[in-house]
């Protein structure tokens, strides 16, 4: 639900950082707020308990300046990924305009990506969103470590697509951000889609803004 | 379901936003009033120009806004309707609006809790009434952004965030 105000000549959009605890959502963020050029961000803000695990979210707001006579913004919000917060997670997704879900890549979370994924999923129905019809990328984070699951066998767990049914959209696409690899193709007489997914280190920074790039783009495009 | 719809403030809104709430300002002598909608985003401030970053209050603001609705459905209530947050010199009142909007006055020892809460009541059933008609017209088509938006912020995008 971005905001367009006409009298503040203002446009911000909210885009959610989520997945399971110990991911990598925060990292995220840190690195963002860490390169991006002073002029360009505001306040980072975390609510996180003593030991720095995030209690309620982390908020980044990043300036895109000001496009064709609007302020431009995107919110960056993080939730908590333990599951017992699901109550906090649930608030912040409250007009969301774009979602990336940061996976832990180690072989011995897949349940817990698995399970973060259908929470997010369940928690976007109950604000009445459907999350194969909004802004939506994943990233696979920690892609460095000596346990890192294989691309192809998160894919298939986290992303493994949801049938094409507007007959408009029947057709193929090119990952932008991967050549060779399609986002919507046929299978068995099925079209299908997959949403753009990145391999990440948020710790390193690699990854990090390949993602955030790719988000910004698809909410703008909800605007115009 | 659906996917995420925008909604947008003119500025005819915000000329008869700005009218009310300085006239609650006036007679409540509180020193800022300020309108946050309830995903986090600062949508007017009048009166005092505030000290504080704007755009990370507004999402605090949301953010225990909705915390205090949950809490208030664990005791059985639908909602607590304002909150209130007492500091030394400054104080917070939030009255909630059309359950989209968050009215929050910032005042100080000047005026009263007291006389806060009663003229906020007032302005928030006019605030209702307004926002409500507002968010009635989003289906109706709104004025978007001009052509060639989106290309314009996708080169501002690879500039800041790396192509």
């Amino acid at each position: 639900m971005s905001l367009i105000n006409y009298a503040s000549r203002e446009i911000n959009c909210k885009l959610v950082y989520y997945g399971p605890g110990l991911g990598g959502k925060t990292t995220n963020l840190e690195y963002i707020y860490e390169k991006v050029a002073p002029a360009s961000k505001g306040k980072m803000i975390s609510l996180a308990t003593e030991t720095e695990r995030t209690l309620f979210f982390d908020f980044l707001p990043v300036d895109l300046g000001t496009i064709r006579g609007f302020k431009t913004r995107f919110h960056l919000y993080t939730v908590p990924g333990q599951v017992y917060y699901n109550a906090s997670r649930k608030l912040i997704l409250k007009g969301v305009d774009g979602c990336v879900f940061v996976a832990d890549s180690q072989m011995e979370r897949m349940e817990a990506n698995i399970e973060s994924m259908q929470n997010l999923y369940d928690n976007m129905a109950q604000h009445g969103l459907d999350l194969t019809r909004i802004p939506f990328v994943i990233q696979y984070n920690k892609r460095d470590l000596p346990n890192a699951a294989p691309v192809e066998q998160l894919q298939e767990a986290l992303n493994p697509g949801w049938p094409v049914e507007d007959p408009a959209r029947q057709r193929p696409l090119v990952d932008p951000n991967r050549p060779g690899e399609m986002l919507i193709q046929e299978a068995d007489g099925v079209w299908v889609e997959r949403v753009p997914h990145f391999e990440a280190v948020a710790v390193r920074g690699d990854g990090v803004f390949d993602t955030l790039r790719a988000i910004s783009k698809l909410v703008l495009k909800t605007i115009g | 379901m659906s996917g995420a719809s925008s909604w947008s403030f003119r500025e005819e809104d915000a000329a008869r936003i700005g009218a009310l709430l300085n006239s609650l300002l006036r007679e409540a002598n509180a020193r800022t009033a300020l309108l946050v909608d309830r995903t986090g985003q600062m949508l007017a401030t009048v009166g005092e120009e505030p000290r504080f970053d704007p755009v990370a209050f507004a999402s605090l603001t949301a953010a225990d806004f909705s915390a205090n609705d949950q809490l208030a459905r664990m005791l059985g209530e639908n909602e607590f309707g304002a909150l209130f947050h007492q500091g030394e010199k400054d104080s917070l009142y939030l009255a909630d609006v059309a359950r989209r909007v968050i009215l929050v006055v910032l005042f100080d020892n000047r005026t009263t809790l007291g006389l806060v809460k009663l003229r906020v009541r007032g302005v928030v059933e006019e605030l209702s009434a307004l926002f409500t008609a507002m968010f009635a017209r989003e289906t109706a088509g709104e004025p978007r952004v001009e052509t060639g938006f989106v290309d314009e912020a996708e080169d501002e995008i690879d500039k800041l965030f790396g192509s």
